[in-house]
């Protein structure tokens, strides 16, 4: 190849430098479009949002079946999001509409006029005994608490309290699916995936 | 980057939000400033729709760059060049201003290249393919790809010396 007398990069890139016009707005826009037909066309298999709550910024994900993550900001949203590609799709967007119930839904929890969630959801993460525990925690009231060896029972288990702990600890759906409301025997609260901290705020939540 | 990830794929978000300011750019100089937005959403949702059957690992600008090329030809096989000049006001209220705006030597002459030269421009200078890339796309020999890209690059150059409006003032008004 001889000598190229191509014209230099940075000249060029100065040369069109007004294509650059404007992006931030527009691509604003067009990435609004872009949910929004997607989710017409039904090639959005997750869509995304994060909500501020008192316990922090909350991720809130859904396919077409229904909800199906709510993660703490402590698990990294940006990890979570990656875990969801590669278990379910990666055909991810942030499209706020889908998420709009449940994150209405979740303020009037937060502000303390809902009692419980009216939600579709999808336990695609979940099977197994992890599964039945899961479908089991929305059955304890708002403001009750069971201990892990009452879940086991309940889950058709009694002596599977450890397995009822990892069910909780490994919860796609915490707040919505109220594994805050499960403390150990002797009252105190156990562990929490969004931190002692959001499980007692919940719990004091709910007591007021 | 690391191993592990070469076997995942990232959610399309991080893809829209890496790629949407270098794909944007393409389909404006290839089509021309209004179109562009028509040209933009069709290659995403288009990429979205196939993204899954990308081989984890693959170049994802070369794939978008490659996707948009084929939108714009649509656009600009339907006729739509809006920018070159038209009567025909914008049609999207929501854009916030005309982009270039204080520019319009540069639009105005990118408009006026013939439409490989254009396609040359964008997809090297702008998406940094390379030339024997190009050529595949533009279905030429690398050699006339690679002469498209600077004869269009020389006619851009000459067309903005002769303005002077850039010439004068040419880091006056760059938005970064």
């Amino acid at each position: 190849m001889t000598l190229d007398p191509s014209p230099d990069l940075a000249e060029v890139t100065h040369l069109l430098q007004p294509l650059s016009g404007e992006m931030e707005p527009v691509l604003a826009s067009l990435h609004a479009r872009l949910a929004r037909d997607a989710q017409l066309l039904h090639t959005l298999d997750v869509a995304y949002r994060v909500v501020d709550s008192p316990v922090g910024k909350l991720l809130l994900a859904a396919t077409d079946r229904g909800i199906v993550r709510v993660a703490f900001e402590r698990e990294n949203h940006t990890d979570i999001l990656q875990i969801l590609a590669n278990t379910i799709s990666p055909r991810i967007l942030e499209a706020p509409a889908r998420l709009e119930d449940a994150a209405r839904q979740l303020d009037e929890y937060f502000s303390g006029t809902r009692k419980e969630f009216d939600l579709v959801l999808d336990f695609r993460l979940s099977r197994g005994f992890r599964l039945n525990v899961l479908q089991h925690l929305p059955r304890i009231a708002y403001g009750e608490t069971e201990s892990y060896a009452d879940v086991a029972r309940a889950a058709g288990s009694p002596n599977a309290v450890r397995a009822v702990g990892s069910a909780c600890a490994t919860n796609p759906i915490p707040v919505i699916v109220p594994c805050h409301r499960v403390v150990k025997s002797d009252g105190s609260f156990g562990g929490y995936l969004g931190g002692a901290e959001a499980k007692r705020a919940l719990l004091t939540l709910e007591a007021a | 980057m690391q191993p592990r990830q070469l076997a995942t794929k990232k959610p399309f978000e991080a893809v829209v939000q890496e790629q949407g300011a270098t794909v944007l750019r393409v389909c404006r100089a290839v089509l021309g400033v209004h179109d562009a937005d028509d040209a933009w959403s069709d290659t995403f949702l288009a990429a979205l729709q196939s993204y899954p059957a990308l081989p984890a690992g693959a170049n994802v600008q070369a794939w978008l760059v490659t996707i948009a090329h084929r939108k714009c030809i649509d656009h600009l096989r339907a006729g739509n060049l809006r920018a070159l000049p038209t009567d025909n006001p914008p049609e999207h209220p929501s854009q916030l201003g005309i982009p270039g705006e204080g520019h319009p030597e540069l639009l105005d002459a990118v408009a006026h290249l013939p439409p490989k030269q254009r396609q040359a421009v964008a997809y090297h200078y702008i998406a940094g393919m390379p030339y024997k890339d190009i050529a595949v796309l533009l279905g030429v020999t690398p050699e006339a790809a690679r002469r498209a890209g600077a004869d269009g690059v020389k006619a851009l150059r000459a067309a903005l010396a002769a303005s002077p409006v850039l010439a004068h003032s040419s880091t006056k008004g760059d938005s970064k």
